[in-house]
C-alpha cells in the first residue's frame, strides 16, 4: 500500500473505537446510562482540536524563528481544522448535555471557556483575512496565534479546574481519575483519542498538500 | 456526650453487631444498585447491537477507504508536478 503507516493505523483505530466503544462493557452509572460511551467520541473531538492547535502553534513559532510561507500555511490549516473539530465537539457536547444535564447550554465554565476559545480562533481567521501582504499576514497572525493558544489553554484547561464544573476532572480534580474512567473504558478511551488525533492530522496533511499543489501550479 | 460513654459502645460484641449490620446494609445496597441503573441489556442480549455496529463500521470503512483514495490522488498529483 502506497500510504503512510500512521494513516493506516488511524483507520484501524477508528474502526476499533467504533466497535469496542459500542460493544465493550461500561460502568452502570445513573443519569448517564449508556451515554457514557459518548466519552470515546465527544472527548475525541477535543483531543483532536487540541492536537491540531498545538501543531498550529508549533508552525507559528517556526515561522517566527524562520520566515517561510509553508510554515504559515501549515499553521493556518491546522488552526482551521482544529476549529472544525472544536465545533463538532461543541455540537456533540450540546446534544449530550441536553440528555444528561437537561439543557443544551449550561453556564458551565468549561462550556463558556470553549466558546471564548473558539471565538479567539475565529478572530485569527478574521485577522488573516484582513491583510493583503502574505509576509505581514503570516507574521502578525503567527504572533496572534500564540496569544490565542495561551488564551485557549487558560480558558479550557486552567479556569474550569479552579471553579466548580459539571465536567469530570474539574473543580480541583485531576482529569480521568480512577472514579471517572474504569480499567475497561481506558482500553477503549486511549486508542480512541489517538484515533481522533490521527484523523485530524490526516485531514490536515491532505489540506496542506493540496494548498502546496495550488501554490506550485499558480507560480 | 453521655450516650457515647454508655456501656453499649464499650461492649465489643455490640460493636461487632453494628459493624456486621452496616456491612450487610452496604452489600445489599451495592447489589441492588446494579440492576437499578437502566442499560440497554435486552438490546445487547438480542444481539441487535451488532446490527448497529455493523452499519456504522460499513459507513466508516467506506469513508476511510475514500480518505486513502483521496490521499493517493494527491500523491499522484505531487509526483506529476515534481518528477524525481
Amino acid at each position: 500500500m502506497n500510504i503512510s503507516w500512521w494513516k493506516l493505523g488511524t483507520a484501524v483505530l477508528i474502526i476499533y473505537t467504533l466497535v469496542a466503544g459500542l460493544m465493550g462493557t461500561v460502568p452502570r452509572l445513573v443519569v448517564l446510562n449508556e451515554t457514557i460511551r459518548n466519552l470515546y467520541y465527544h472527548v475525541g473531538m477535543w483531543f483532536s482540536m487540541l492536537a491540531l492547535w498545538t501543531g498550529s502553534l508549533v508552525f507559528s513559532i517556526k515561522y517566527l524563528s524562520k520566515p517561510d510561507l509553508i510554515s504559515d500555511l501549515k499553521a493556518h490549516k491546522a488552526a482551521s481544522i482544529g476549529f472544525y473539530m472544536g465545533i463538532l465537539g461543541l455540537l456533540t457536547g450540546m446534544l449530550w448535555a441536553q440528555f444528561t444535564w437537561g439543557r443544551f447550554w449550561t453556564n458551565d465554565p468549561k462550556l463558556n471557556g470553549t466558546a471564548i476559545s473558539l471565538l479567539a480562533y475565529l478572530a485569527y481567521f478574521v485577522l488573516r483575512g484582513s491583510m493583503e501582504d502574505p509576509m505581514t499576514r503570516a507574521r502578525i497572525s503567527a504572533v496572534y496565534n500564540i496569544f490565542a493558544f495561551v488564551l485557549m489553554i487558560v480558558f479550557i484547561q486552567v479556569l474550569p479546574r479552579l471553579t466548580d464544573s459539571l465536567h469530570p476532572g474539574n473543580g480541583g480534580n485531576p482529569a480521568f481519575g480512577e472514579y471517572d474512567l474504569d480499567r475497561q473504558m481506558r482500553l477503549v478511551f486511549y486508542p480512541a483519542m489517538i484515533a481522533w488525533i490521527g484523523m485530524g492530522y490526516w485531514i490536515w496533511d491532505i489540506r496542506c498538500r493540496i494548498e502546496k499543489l495550488k501554490i506550485s501550479t499558480s507560480s | 456526650m453521655r450516650s457515647l460513654h454508655s456501656h453499649r459502645f464499650r461492649n465489643p460484641l455490640y460493636i461487632q453487631k453494628v459493624f456486621f449490620a452496616l456491612l450487610l446494609l452496604a452489600t445489599s445496597i451495592t447489589v441492588q444498585a446494579q440492576p437499578a441503573v437502566e442499560m440497554a441489556d435486552q438490546f445487547r442480549a438480542d444481539g441487535k447491537i451488532r446490527v448497529v455496529v455493523g452499519v456504522i463500521v460499513i459507513i466508516f470503512a467506506g469513508l476511510l477507504v475514500y480518505m486513502i483514495r483521496l490521499d493517493r490522488k494527491v500523491k499522484k498529483l505531487e509526483e506529476d508536478q515534481n518528477p524525481s
